[in-house]
């Protein structure tokens, strides 16, 4: 991983965890969240294994949001690191 | 009134229970109709049918309740808006398919401009026995590609450019096959594992995933009185040109070895599925023996 993306990481807006939701309620929540951030800010989002995991950082790529990393917390859960790239 | 027993033999008109009356099924192609289509479709329904449509099981529309004496007229007033009898009987049968990457993120191939294709150069072809083509265009197969006599799906051949991978491991999550693996810090794919499904290419959020559009062909799938699956005896093929030799090959086999009213399926089976294979390999690409091992 590069200097500039742990760097950027490091620079969190805002967190959210979505590991209670259910699709499409997943994406959702991230979208809706998103909208309220400054193009370039860091979102942390916490998600489930299985569907979460595998879908929401293609629906978030097809919205045009760039993600950063996926951390794999080891319980579970996944952290993904998404960066506002469009409005 | 003179009916014209050669349009109906030509199949569009499904006798119904009721004497004289006739479910007239439409010409369909992947499933798509414009509005101005369904504007008369809706009042044709009105006028000689009974006010509402079917939809068949496979994206094929029909009006009940046409009476026999009414069917040029039908005919007529379908035809000049831009509407055509569908065909039943012993010929290839409406081309189904799902919406493709026109429409669906997940699609792979334009299942739309290949149905039309198909449907151009072999709808209404006739054959021992009716012959359905079918098109998916991912490995979701909301369209069932394995149930048609010749069924197509589409998929993605990927590659990785390295420079642009940032490491996040999210292919390694999407991965259903477990083909992709980050080792020594760089994304590594199993390709005896992979099955094109290409959602590593849809997930990878700099594009360092790349996919080539593949097709993949299953032959001699049936669900009806018999059920059995279709198989895929060739590697994916890159081409739609490779993908018309290929059927132009499986409908001309149909054609030597089928007898009257024995389905696809059966004449396989009964001439022997190496032989089969041999025959479209043969047609397909006779120079390219790695087309040989297909992909069992």
């Amino acid at each position: 991983m590069s200097d500039r993306i742990i760097a950027e990481i490091n620079e969190i807006k805002e967190k959210i965890d979505i590991t209670h939701l259910v699709c499409p309620m997943t994406f959702v929540k991230a979208k809706a969240t998103i909208e309220e951030l400054e193009l370039g800010e860091i979102l942390e989002i916490r998600l489930n294994d299985g569907e979460p995991v595998q879908n929401v950082p293609r629906s978030l790529k097809e919205d045009g949001q760039k993600v950063l990393k996926l951390k794999d917390n080891l319980d579970g859960t996944y952290t993904l690191y998404v960066r506002k790239d469009s409005e | 009134m003179a009916v014209d027993y050669k349009a109906l033999k030509s199949g569009g008109f499904m006798r119904q229970v009721q004497k004289d009356h006739f479910s007239m099924r439409l010409k369909v192609v992947g499933g798509n109709l414009t509005t101005e289509q369904f504007d008369v479709i809706s009042a044709v329904a009105k006028q000689y049918g009974h006010g509402y449509i079917h939809l068949t099981s496979r994206q094929g529309i029909e009006i009940p309740f046409i009476r026999l004496q009414d069917i040029e007229e039908v005919k007529k007033a379908l035809e000049d808006g831009g509407v055509f009898s569908g065909i039943c009987g012993p010929r290839v049968r409406t081309v189904t398919a799902c919406q493709g990457d026109r429409i669906c993120p997940s699609g792979c191939i334009d299942t739309y401009d290949l149905a039309q294709d198909i449907s151009a150069r072999y709808f209404g072809r006739e054959l021992p026995h009716k012959f359905k083509f079918g098109v998916t265009g991912c490995m979701n197969n909301c369209l069932k590609a394995e149930e048609n006599d010749l069924g197509i799906k589409g998929g993605l051949e990927v590659s990785v450019n390295h420079d642009d991978c940032i490491r996040c491991g999210v292919c390694v999550k999407v991965c259903r096959e477990n083909a992709v693996s980050i080792q020594d810090d760089e994304v590594t794919v199993d390709y005896d594992k992979c099955n094109y499904c290409g959602r590593c290419v849809k997930s990878c959020p700099t594009d360092a995933f790349i996919g080539e559009s593949v097709y993949i062909l299953y032959f001699g799938g049936t669900f009806g009185n018999m059920i059995a699956q279709g198989v895929e005896i060739l590697r994916p093929v890159k081409d739609k040109e490779t993908v018309f030799k290929a059927a132009d090959a499986a409908l001309s086999f149909y054609d030597r070895y089928g007898k009257p009213s024995e389905r696809f399926r059966k004449s396989i089976e009964r001439e022997g599925i190496e032989k089969f294979r041999e025959y479209i390999i043969e047609k397909v690409s006779p120079s390219l023996s790695e087309n040989m091992g297909g992909n069992e």
